[in-house]
């Protein structure tokens, strides 16, 4: 379909054609939401079993094969499958917004990550049910060997069955959608923003989507070399990682956490951002330091690059390296810190208010700070040494992650729901939700920094009474479940704000960005007018200086907004189908694969498309 | 195509060109991985063959050559498309091509002969080293073979013109990449033994 | 971050229980060799520095939340936009306590990875899935699973690998070492008395990771020299008609001589050494106690007891299991 005007773009649009096709970024983005949310679901549900199993020692609700794909699937599931994507969903939401643009730069590219997203998730997932298919005895072939993967247990000697097969090639899939999300958005931020938005008057979720997205197409290539060398060792028999032809293991950990390292930051940034959103809003003052805010968080990006070895301080790397990496590691927490300290200036002297969005950044802030000093703690080698590969990891990252990232991501939920549905969330509703969750997260997490250092390590199925740890683990099941009750409390509330929640016109909370200028929901094409931005808060000083011409020209007629294309889908069908070539050892399903991504390459190219 | 460039961009640059670069960067991590592996692997492997006894210097240097003639074509094919030439826009895009298809050509010759010499991808670290490494780029380069035949049909149906520039522009900018990545390729691997 | 009574809670039970095996077999609060005593001391260090910007932190969070509530008819707040010298005050602050905790830090990495002192006892430990293997190349001692060391003498454990990476910990003895194939890691400490501590691996490897335990054995010079004298020394042999007669031929004939050594009648390495099992409390792997009962159950069907077991469930009659074991037991 070729470009239509923003009229006849309004009528017509519904029915799952339309869904398929579409390139509409908020469109998009809440396609991301609705699949990422049913994966955090997913691997909720998984952290519960987990949770279930270590409830008491000897526990026996799991076998071990099932616990250790629990584990592997959870971790790969929350990473890669719900908090990635939950960040995607925001940024494909609202930087167009943010930014004064009426979409991204490559709208059907946009459409094709999703895409190729969705398929991954289902592929990797595919998993649990595929054993029967692949004539393997039992129901479920998921990935069991961590969502690290370590090499060599990850070679096909030690891990026999398609369940590591799986985890290489889902997780190939989805770098795919995760590298072509990141052009597009690097383009998009810099070249789509409205006049006068200078880089500097960027709001700070977009600052720190671009560095996001920059760490996404940095990071990723390594992650796939990585994978690629171990699709190889496992299927054309070639030895990488194994020692028998002079390989070494440690090359796959040191690849993986060059990625992974910047990945943390991949999953924190965004919700940094929306905090810097959030805070200012509900406090009626501007983000204190705003260049600094914004610089600290292209630091972190940068110094994220220098840190990885902390991840192998138990490997023995020698004390020169260890001394650099706790070095490096250490000196993240500055701008880290910075950024705190910066937030809670920001709050100092505000008019603040308590809504869910403002609990969830105010936990925000409080957690993570938890998170950032257990992690200092082992940024110091020695100390490390008593601590990697125990629970208190496990606490040290889901305070960064869960009280940081989950509860940054609710944050935004909570403010931008209204822009994105046009009702608000019950207040309410939300508050107990944000008390279930605060309780019951630290429930979950706190006494894992006990349960590590009295002894107890990571990714063990079953413990013995003798460790003393038993009635910790009872406390953290305890709170896991209450955190699961709060999520549900979050599925109804949005359940029920579909028909009951409160109109909320354009501005409910009185934001100073510019998506707050628009109706709620947006139109298609987002902006009457594109405006011409003269200030960071152009909201705020609006009112004062009057910079924003508003109703002048109006002319929605003659905006052209992108126009639906299937081939984004089509393309993006072919990707898993050259995926299961490796697994199923056939050469015809690769070329098939080829052959679909190429069709589907060269109509979309020749397709008439208006931008 | 598209009517991007029509349109404002806030730093000036086509966006489509701008996107090319953002990938070139992220390749840039990609070559740079492989090319890691392989320096990190080299002489590490326990059995040949060992690369000064299997290499063909003299061979390659001519592929190399041919691959930066053929970047030399694509100078011109753009300069061509931008003065609005229509027969030597069809004549350089073919002869960037066709060197492409040339130095594929001899890749698939070094490939073969390589494994009648005993040398495959499972044969020792040299081997998935540097299969895997020189089979990327190959397949990069192949990518931008099927891009330039396909600008080059354009331009035989006459649908190339001089507003169209910027589509020869990014396949230029892709394809000078794959040249100087093989360049950093040849030194590592063919030269640097 | 921990407040302070939930913290020293646990640390006091330890305290009081440091005598006795006692509870928190495997807490690194109670360190009992000069390497968990090095790094004991760094955290503690760490954690107060924590505990002190943790209450920085949230304290002044809860001031603001509280002072700067929203309140009816207050004016418009202020809108600040920064001040640089506050900037800089806030970068520089955490970057000085950096300094106190990196520099202990660097002490620390320094002597705790510093060469053995000569004369070192030296005994190679090679994971496996999912058991250890302890050789003493100068005693000529080779044993699995439990760890027989000297207290008070400084020992470098020489860790490396027969499959896959597991990593050696016994928290009360120090912090953990990686065990990676092709690589040669090294732990060197010095207990402080004797005593018997618990470890286990702590890098996933495969399906019985959770099962792949250890124990150390710090023993006074003597009890040492007698336990390396007794395993030096060759078994007793079965007597004639007896049960454990019985039970060695079932161990040939079950195929346990293939995978097993077994003093003078068996030199297979795939599995642990059992030559002197009966001196030793545990069994697969740390897993079980050594008696009867767990014997039969183990033997019975090692993939139910530990799952992914290499060791096959040989489908042994509940009569053969009764001399084997018993054969076993008589292996001191």
């Amino acid at each position: 379909m070729s470009g239509a005007t923003a009229a006849s773009q309004e009528k017509g649009r519904g029915g799952l054609a339309s869904w398929l096709t579409t390139t509409d970024h908020k469109r998009i983005g809440l396609l991301y939401f609705y699949t990422a949310f049913f994966f955090l679901l997913v691997g909720g549900f998984e952290a519960l079993l987990i949770r279930a199993q270590l409830a008491q020692p000897d526990g026996r609700i799991v076998s071990a094969e099932t616990y250790n794909q629990l584990f592997t699937m959870h971790g790969t599931t929350m990473v890669f499958l719900a908090l990635m994507p939950l960040t995607a969903s925001f940024f494909n939401y609202m930087v167009p917004l943010q930014i004064g643009a009426r979409d991204v730069a490559f709208p059907r590219l946009n459409a094709f990550s999703y895409w190729v997203f969705l398929l991954g998730a289902l592929f990797m997932n595919a998993s649990w049910f595929a054993g029967p298919l692949l004539h393997v005895g039992r129901l479920s072939v998921a990935p069991d060997a961590g969502w690290f993967g370590y090499a060599n247990l990850t070679s096909r000697q030690y891990s026999p069955g398609p369940n590591v097969d799986f985890w290489v090639l889902g997780l190939l899939i989805l770098g795919v959608s995760s590298l072509a999300a990141g052009f597009n958005f690097i383009v998009t931020i810099l070249n789509l923003r409205a006049p006068g938005m200078r880089m500097m008057r960027l709001p700070v979720f977009t600052w720190m989507t671009l560095v996001t997205m920059f760490l996404i197409i940095t990071a990723f290539p390594v992650i796939t070399v990585a994978l690629v060398l171990l699709l190889f060792d496992r299927t054309f028999g070639t030895h990488f990682y194994l020692t028998s032809a002079g390989g070494d293991p440690l090359l796959w950990q040191h690849l993986f956490w060059i990625f992974g390292h910047p990945e943390v930051y991949i999953l924190v940034l965004p919700a940094m951002g929306i905090v810097s959103e959030v805070l200012p809003t509900f406090a009626r003052k501007p983000l204190f330091g705003y260049t600094v805010v914004v610089y600290s968080g292209v630091l972190i990006g940068f110094m994220g690059w220098g840190v990885w070895s902390h991840h192998m301080f138990s490997v023995g790397l020698g004390p020169i390296a260890d001394s650099v990496f706790a070095a490096t590691t250490m000196l993240i927490a500055v701008p880290t810190g910075v950024k705190i300290f910066n937030w809670l200036a920001t709050l100092w002297g505000g008019q603040l208010r308590f809504t869910t969005a403002m609990l969830f950044a105010l936990g925000f802030i409080g957690m993570f700070t938890i998170g950032g000093l257990s992690g200092v703690t082992h940024a110091s080698p020695p100390a490390d040494l008593q601590q990697t590969d125990t629970y208190y990891v496990v606490a040290h990252f889901h305070y960064v992650l869960f009280g940081g990232t989950v509860f940054g991501l609710f944050a935004g939920m909570y403010y931008w729901w209204p822009k994105i549905t046009g009702r608000l969330l019950s207040e309410s509703i939300g508050k107990w939700q944000f008390a279930l969750m605060f309780v019951g997260m630290n429930l979950t997490f706190f006494p894992m920094h006990f349960i590590g250092l009295l002894g107890m390590p990571r990714r063990i199925y079953t413990y013995g009474p003798e460790l003393g740890v038993s009635s910790l683990n009872l406390v953290s099941t305890i709170g896991a479940f209450l955190t699961g009750l709060g999520i549900l409390l979050f599925v109804w509330n949005v359940w029920r704000t579909r028909t009951r929640g409160a109109v909320a016109g354009n501005d409910p909370w009185g934001g100073a960005t510019l998506e707050w200028t628009i109706p709620s929901p947006p139109p298609v094409h987002n902006f009457d007018v594109i405006p011409t931005v003269a200030s960071r808060i152009p909201r705020w000083t609006k009112t004062q200086l009057a910079a924003i011409p508003e109703g002048a020209e109006l002319s929605p007629p003659e905006i052209h907004v992108p126009g639906g294309s299937a081939w984004p889908l089509v393309t993006a069908l072919g990707v898993p189908v050259l995926a299961l070539a490796p697994l199923g050892h056939a050469l015809w399903l690769a070329l098939l694969g080829a052959a679909i991504i190429l069709l589907g390459i060269f109509r979309w190219a020749f397709e008439p498309f208006e931008v | 195509m598209t009517h991007a460039a029509a349109h404002r961009t806030s730093m000036g640059l086509d966006s489509r060109k701008m996107g090319v670069w953002a990938f070139i960067g992220s390749e840039c991590l990609l070559f740079g991985s492989l090319i890691s592996t392989y320096l990190v692997y080299k002489g590490k492997s326990v059995v040949g063959p060992t690369p000064h006894e299997i290499l063909n210097i003299p061979f390659t240097s001519v592929s190399t050559f041919d691959l930066l003639m053929s970047s030399l074509m694509m100078v011109l094919a753009l300069a061509a498309v931008q003065r609005g030439d229509r027969k030597w826009t069809k004549i350089w895009l073919f002869s960037t091509a066709l060197l492409g298809i040339f130095f594929l050509a001899g890749q698939v010759y070094e490939f073969t002969s390589f494994v009648h010499e005993g040398l495959k991808l499972g044969t020792n670290l040299f081997g998935a080293t540097f299969f895997v490494l020189t089979g990327t780029h190959g397949a990069h380069v192949t990518v931008g073979v099927i891009w330039l035949l396909t600008l080059w049909v354009r331009a035989l149906q006459g649908k190339l013109s001089a507003a169209h520039a910027v589509t020869v522009e990014i396949c230029g900018l892709y394809w000078h990449f794959v040249d100087v990545i093989w360049i950093v390729i040849f030194t590592v691997v063919y030269l640097l033994q | 971050m921990p407040s302070h009574s939930r913290w020293l809670n646990p640390l006091l039970l330890c305290a009081a229980a440091a005598a006795c095996g006692g509870p928190f077999p495997q807490s690194t609060f109670r360190p009992a060799s000069d390497f968990a005593g090095a790094i004991d001391h760094l955290f503690t260090g760490i954690f107060w520095w924590a505990v002190l910007v943790f209450v920085v932190v949230e304290g002044l969070l809860l001031y603001v939340i509280v002072r700067y509530r929203q309140r009816e008819g207050a004016p418009t707040p202020k809108p600040v936009h920064g001040h640089t010298v506050l900037e800089i005050a806030w970068t520089l602050a955490p970057a000085l306590i950096l300094v106190f905790i990196a520099v202990p830090t660097m002490r620390a990495i320094f002597s705790t990875q510093a060469d053995p002192p000569a004369g070192a006892l030296r005994v190679e430990v090679v994971g496996h899935q999912w058991w250890w293997e302890y050789r003493y190349p100068a005693l000529g001692v080779v044993t699995a699973n439990e760890l027989h060391l000297p207290a008070g003498r400084p020992v470098t454990l020489e860790l490396s690998s027969a499959d896959v990476i597991h990593s050696f910990w016994a928290p009360r003895l120090g912090g953990k070492r990686d065990v990676i194939p092709g690589h040669v890691t090294r732990i060197v400490l010095r207990a402080d008395s004797a005593g018997t501590f618990l470890g286990q691996c702590a890098e996933f490897c495969g399906a019985s990771h959770a099962n792949m335990r250890l124990r150390v054995m710090v023993e006074s010079d003597s009890v040492f020299g007698a336990w390396v004298r007794g395993q030096l020394a060759a078994t007793a042999p079965v007597a004639r008609g007896s049960a454990a007669a019985q039970g060695q031929q079932a161990f040939m004939r079950y195929g346990c001589v293939g995978c097993h050594t077994m003093g003078a009648m068996s030199n297979a390495k795939l599995g642990p050494v059992l030559t002197h099992l009966g001196s030793r409390t545990t069994i697969a792997g740390g897993l079980f106690p050594n008696d009867s009962a767990h014997l039969a159950r183990w033997i019975g069907d090692p993939p139910g007891e530990k799952p992914g077991s290499i060791m096959p469930n040989m489908h042994v009659p509940a009569s053969d299991l009764a001399t084997l074991i018993a054969y076993l037991q008589s292996m001191r």
